[in-house]
């Protein structure tokens, strides 16, 4: 998703003839000769296949969805949905009354998923940056190492999230067996992982374990771009560990690092299938995430209306937070490159 | 995908002839994509060939392969005398609600499918499924072959049903009769008080670590569709009901939020039922508690099939419990007449077949057979007569369907109010097995539900 965006970027940079001598071709051939620029249609019909299928894919969709958000579609004209009753901005209302049992759900999901996607970012990342940083040098085992933490990535999210559901079984899943029989922990009293308070916390364990990989894989290729002689010159000049990752890692790291936390939030602020494969089609009033919620209100109440317009407001949110961080962030971080 | 000559390669470095041969290669590529993606939403759509159908059934059996295992000789003498093939899909209960809706929404489903009879008339409202009048109605041999109640579940009263009963089902109290003896309980209980009291005593501490392991009572805490069912039985009992008789909701009034606490009781203050059923989702885990000693009674509607592919002998079968005994009417509910019903998708490209297979699982042999094998009651008067149901568990299943069983609501959203009274009460148990329910907490939960019901309609 933020690649496209990212790409998009850059190809609006390149369509101003008026002030880009060189449409089209990267800044650094400023200097070289313009070449006439040639009337072919090659360049459209190159992106024609992936202009149709994004359209089918994600802009059609995208719209549908958008359309649904405005009329009453029920069960009862599902199958005639083009002729469901156009109701406004009904819908929205309904949503985002703060009075009623709707828009209360709504805007405490809203909030929790915004902790949720703080808690499972941080985390991650920091994890994904101690690994990669731990793994930046050079000793024995380090393959192997590799490939171990990349093991969650590499499974289908189900497979490790359903392992993950059975662990978290408070009558006979693994994480008591260890936590309660092995260590005595909890009083003896076994507790519950999947129900109440503590599931918010077990859905947060389990996104993060399928998302530290990544932010991992993410780092370890950034940090490899960095030159060990910057490193060794810092020793020379006394600097300490800590001195040298605050001062050289992370600064060298800046660009990736804006894209990775930009997509990290964007996935989990969004997640759906860790919830939905650890508690089914209801997740328990805790650990109730944005959109869960949009897929009990469609899908559980069958008020696809209402899941449409929590779907339109979710969109425009992300959309500005989005441009706000492409704006603020990612520009400083080309500029290091 | 298409690799390009060695010669164009070199045109390309050159820059001069490159153009063509590209665009003719884009424009494939192009027209490929096209293709395939055409091609992918096409392969969604079962294939409409003349001699085969497509045919979705509920998991009626220990498991999705026990269910397709007991249903192919069916589907085998169907095809031997029709000639027609069906292509069978087992879909589980937690699935099949969302796979129907889903069906419904793109019009690409099944030829025949099951529905669960509670769902008759919400999906009757979408106009997906083949009105059971003329053909359709010949093939099943007309309404008459059917017992009266299971018709009615066909669809809204009045209105030409869009489903055929096809295997009946009723709630009843099923124990252990090993641990009921180990109590000195003699006979299974009558009232709810009963009900509660012999829970108790069956709630024991059997290995001396000072905390309860045989439990009571067992239920699937985590069934959206398990608890809504209790929500309308324990309603009824205590004078409530799910609507009023303008059609608007009322799952917080009184006798409802009384009926509910009732049953949420039997784990927060009664304290007979283990805590972790609440995590429980499926109903043959709450069978396995009571198969394993681990809960002595426990509410279902057909777990003979699971007792016999695990050998237990040592059960019993009660009506449900009341609040009063003998009750009759609507206190005297004990369950709601529960089933799996049959419809015929109004898509269907094979709809002759469909309607033939229709025909054919309906007619008396092979509701004999059929079930006889998941367990459950003929739809058909034909086949009741039976030897094979004249058990006293099929009894038993008779008499609850016949005096103490009233239909769930025939309404259009009668999807919806299962969802939200099953999920209240989901989450209440989660709230018992984790800390404390209240009183207050009980009817906020059912004023929440209640409130986007109202919303819903």
């Amino acid at each position: 998703m933020s690649h496209s965006a990212l790409d998009s970027g850059t190809a609006a940079k390149g369509s101003k003839p008026a002030i880009d001598p060189a449409p089209g071709r990267p800044r650094g051939a400023i200097g070289q000769p313009p070449r006439k620029p040639r009337r072919s249609f090659l360049p459209y019909g190159l992106i024609l296949p992936a202009a149709i299928l994004e359209i089918l894919i994600h802009i059609g969709p995208m719209l549908l969805g958008i359309w649904i958000a405005f009329i009453s579609l029920t069960q009862l004209n599902l199958t005639n949905w083009l002729n469901a009753p156009f109701v406004g901005l009904q819908n929205f209302v309904n949503g985002l009354n703060p009075e009623s049992t709707i828009g209360q759900a709504f805007f405490s999901t809203v909030g929790r998923t915004l902790g949720y996607t703080v808690l499972v970012v941080g985390f991650s990342w920091i994890l994904g940056m101690a690994g990669a940083v731990f793994l930046s040098s050079n000793f024995k085992g380090r393959a192997i190492l590799r490939t171990f933490f990349l093991v969650p990535y590499a499974l289908p999210a189900y497979v490790g999230t359903i392992a993950w559901a059975f662990m978290f079984n408070q009558r006979d899943g693994a994480v008591n067996q260890i936590l309660v029989d092995t260590f005595h922990l909890f009083g003896d009293e076994r507790p519950f992982w999947l129900l109440g308070q503590n599931s918010f916390g077990a859905m947060i364990v389990v996104n993060i374990w399928q998302l530290w990989p990544f932010a991992f894989l993410m780092l370890m290729a950034a940090l490899q771009n960095v030159p060990h002689e910057v490193y060794e010159a810092a020793a020379i000049d006394g600097a300490t560990l800590w001195q040298q990752f605050r001062t050289i890692t992370l600064p060298m790291v800046r660009p990736a690092n804006g894209v990775l936390l930009m997509v990290m939030s964007l996935w989990t602020f969004n997640q759906f299938n860790v919830p939905f494969v650890l508690f089914g089609a209801s997740s328990p009033k805790e650990a109730t995430l944005v959109s869960p919620l949009i897929y009990q209100n469609s899908f559980g109440s069958w008020n696809f209306g209402l899941g449409g317009a929590m779907s339109v407001l979710l969109l425009i949110a992300l959309f500005i937070a989005s441009v706000f961080y492409i704006r603020m962030v990612l520009p400083k971080g080309a500029d290091n490159d | 995908m298409h690799q390009p000559h060695p010669h164009q390669l070199d045109d390309e470095k050159t820059g001069a002839t490159m153009k063509n041969p590209l665009k003719v290669l884009s424009t494939l590529t192009a027209i490929a994509s096209l293709a395939l993606g055409l091609s992918a939403c096409a392969s969604g759509s079962p294939q409409a060939t003349s001699d085969t159908i497509t045919y979705w059934a509920s998991d009626q059996g220990n498991s999705l392969d026990d269910t397709a295992a007991k249903l192919k000789p069916s589907l085998d003498r169907f095809t031997e005398k029709t000639g027609v093939k069906v292509n069978l899909e087992v879909i589980s209960w937690t699935d099949l609600y969302n796979r129907i809706l889903t069906a419904v929404t793109s019009g690409d489903g099944p030829d025949v499918l099951n529905i669960g009879n509670t769902w008759a008339v919400t999906l009757q409202e979408t106009g997906a499924f083949e009105p059971v009048e003329g053909k359709l109605l010949e093939a099943v041999g007309g309404k008459d072959r059917f017992l009266k109640t299971s018709w009615s579940t066909g669809g809204a009263e009045g209105k030409t049903p869009t489903s055929v009963p096809l295997y009946g089902l009723a709630y009843n109290m099923y124990y252990n009769t090993k641990l009921f003896k180990e109590a000195g309980i003699e006979k299974a209980p009558v009232t709810w008080d009963e009900f509660v009291a012999d829970a108790k005593k069956l709630t024991k501490d059997t290995n001396g670590d000072g905390k309860p392991d045989q439990w009571g009572f067992t239920a699937a805490g985590a069934s959206v569709s398990a608890n809504s069912h209790q929500a309308f039985i324990r309603g009824l009992q205590n004078g409530g009901s799910l609507f009023d008789k303008d059609g608007k909701p009322t799952f917080d009034s009184d006798p409802q939020v009384e009926g509910v606490k009732q049953f949420i009781d039997l784990m927060a203050t009664d304290k007979v039922m283990s805590p972790s059923d609440a995590e429980i989702s499926q109903g043959s885990q709450k069978v396995d508690n009571v198969i394993n000693g681990k809960a002595a009674m426990m509410f279902d509607q057909s777990p003979l099939k699971n007792f016999d592919a695990r050998g237990f002998k040592d059960w019993g079968v009660a009506p449900m419990p009341m609040m009063q005994a003998g009750a009759t009417g609507a206190t005297g509910t004990q369950s709601h007449v529960a089933g799996i019903n049959l419809s015929v998708f109004k898509n269907s490209k094979n709809k002759d077949n469909a309607i033939k297979l229709a025909g054919f699982l309906t007619s008396d042999a092979e509701q004999v057979a059929l079930n006889k094998a998941y367990s459950s009651l003929p739809v058909v008067t034909g086949a009741s007569s039976d030897t094979a149901f004249q058990t006293a568990e099929v009894k038993a299943k008779n008499d609850a369907l016949a005096n103490h069983a009233m239909p769930m609501p025939l309404i259009a959203k009668e999807g919806q109010m299962e969802t939200l009274t099953g999920t209240a009460i989901k989450n209440l148990f989660a709230k018992a097995a984790t800390g404390s329910v209240s009183d207050a907490d009980i009817e906020a939960a059912l004023k929440d539900a209640n409130n986007q019901m109202a919303a819903a309609q």
